[in-house]
């Protein structure tokens, strides 16, 4: 993915992506999987090293957070809705956030993507054409990393952390009996889903159900060719060999 | 969940009829709206009326964004996608399934004209809305661009809005100029839409009473076939007559 920075698709007309010089890195994965955990150490390590860093959270734009909070307390949402309030999500951050990050030469790190946003649209929909056509104005990342976890080994992982919710169990598709049947059955074909992305788009795939610190060190290695590709800004090189240690044992969602 | 078949593209396979009307703010076609849906309601046709950028989805936020200017062309349109989708999916869908006439006031045109006219670029908009249904008749109020201006000037609504005269795009310092500029851009954008869609021209500068009995013999003529399914109810819902008392935008 290396050379010029482009577009999804149809992109926006008044942007110059050539300006755009810092480094955007996406981290992929279902919900309960860790990757809120991972992407604060990913960030504490590129700070020692020299990097400016800014994250970015799915759902978390000023102009739509709440809207989407009180979008998915009611059950008013259809596909199309959903899809879109994820995508005037993405936007905002993208237009507010990230571009002008990159610009200051940033390394962005993006807590899910766009592949969250195909995911979720595709489960319902079975169609993939749309979902991708909406996010044409999204910049390819330079790199994306796939937390990859097994349905079995998240459902246990979700129940002893922050339990199953609604919307992560898929209810509104009304795919089980309960919320555990749910669960399995949505996060399964979301799963699968991601794995056939993994061969179109062509993410790193990373081991989620490894240890914290085993799952972090692979992380580093997979971005740490992307930032040499730019200007080195390094103050102090520090070794890589000294993971920083998680404070919390077991990620959370 | 809706069949994934129903695109823009081709006529939609649902018993309803859904008639729409675009035009810029001030060619009249929300009047002629209401004078058509008057006129059926009177041929016994019940009808359900539906208008741009009012579902309470996105509403709150819509206001928000334009209140504290924090709206992109990109995020803009694509608060307008949502919100159409959803009275797709809860106001228009339903009814045209059931076999009922749906009126809507602008459609995904609006969107097509607003958002190229913004920057945006115009296949992604046309890409995004790909899920609407085709309407089966849809009227363009074609109106000049000095004719519009004095008729909002002139009437009770002569404050233009932040967004309606464009001023994020920074055009004219002068809001009643930046609404020239804006809207002329948009007429433009019309008139390429109205060939690429077939919509029906509508000569917006004649007398009401002309543009409505032609506007009425038209739909007449594509209501021939069409056979109406009617509840047990025949009267109007209150909500409806609730609506037209207000003062709306157009």
């Amino acid at each position: 993915m290396a050379g010029g920075r482009r577009y999804f698709g149809d992109g926006l007309t008044n942007l110059k992506l050539s300006d755009l010089k810092g480094k955007l890195i996406a981290i992929e994965g279902t919900d309960g999987v860790g990757r809120s955990t991972h992407i604060e150490m990913l960030q504490e390590w590129l700070e020692v090293q020299g990097y400016g860093v800014i994250t970015t959270g799915w759902t978390r734009s000023n102009l739509m957070s709440k809207t989407i909070e009180v979008a998915k307390q009611g059950n008013i949402l259809d596909r199309w809705s959903l899809s879109l309030l994820y995508a005037t999500d993405f936007a905002d951050r993208l237009e507010h956030q990230i571009v002008p990050a990159l610009r200051s030469g940033f390394v962005v790190l993006a807590d899910r993507y766009i592949y969250t946003a195909f995911a979720r649209d595709v489960v319902r929909s079975g169609e993939r054409n749309w979902i991708r056509n909406v996010f044409g104005f999204a910049l390819v990342p330079d790199l994306v990393c796939y937390l990859r976890i097994d349905v079995d080994t998240l459902a246990l992982r979700v129940i002893e952390t922050n339990g199953m919710n609604y919307w992560e169990s898929g209810m509104d598709l009304r795919l089980g009996a309960d919320l555990y049947d749910s669960f399995k059955k949505y996060q399964g074909s979301l799963i699968e889903e991601f794995d056939k992305m993994t061969e179109e788009f062509g993410f790193e795939v990373v081991d989620a159900r490894k240890p914290p610190d085993e799952i972090q060190e692979m992380l580093r290695a997979k971005i740490e060719p992307n930032l040499k590709s730019t200007r080195k800004q390094r103050r102090s090189p520090e070794p890589r060999t000294e993971p920083i240690k998680p404070t919390v044992e077991e990620p959370a969602g | 969940m809706t069949s994934s078949v129903v695109t823009l593209g081709q006529p939609h396979p649902y018993p309803g009829k859904l008639i729409i009307v675009e035009g810029i703010d001030g060619s009249g076609k929300s009047t002629q709206l209401l004078l058509l849906q008057k006129w059926l309601e009177s041929k016994g046709f019940k009808c359900f009326f539906t208008e741009w950028n009012s579902s309470e989805l996105v509403r709150e936020t819509t206001r928000r964004g334009k209140k504290t200017k924090a709206l992109t062309p990109t995020t803009f349109s694509l608060l307008h996608a949502t919100d159409f989708a959803s009275r797709l999916y809860h106001n228009i869908l339903p009814p045209l399934k059931a076999g009922m006439l749906v009126l809507a006031d602008r459609y995904v045109y609006t969107a097509f004209a607003r958002d190229a006219a913004r920057g945006v670029s115009p296949s992604w908009v046309r890409k995004v809305y790909n899920f609407a249904v085709r309407p089966d008749m849809a009227f363009y109020f074609k109106v000049p661009i000095e004719v519009a201006t004095d008729r909002l000037l002139g009437g009770t609504r002569a404050q233009l809005k932040y967004y309606e005269a464009g001023m994020d795009m920074n055009l004219s310092q002068d809001v009643t100029e930046s609404f020239r500029i804006f809207q002329s851009r948009i007429l433009d954008e019309y008139d390429k839409i109205v060939s690429e869609y077939g919509l029906i021209t509508m000569d917006a500068t004649q007398e009401i009473e002309d543009q409505q009995n032609e506007m009425r013999r038209l739909v007449s003529q594509a209501l021939e076939q069409y056979r109406p399914t009617r509840g047990t109810y025949g009267r109007r819902t209150a909500l409806f007559w609730r609506r037209f008392d207000e003062p709306k935008a157009e």
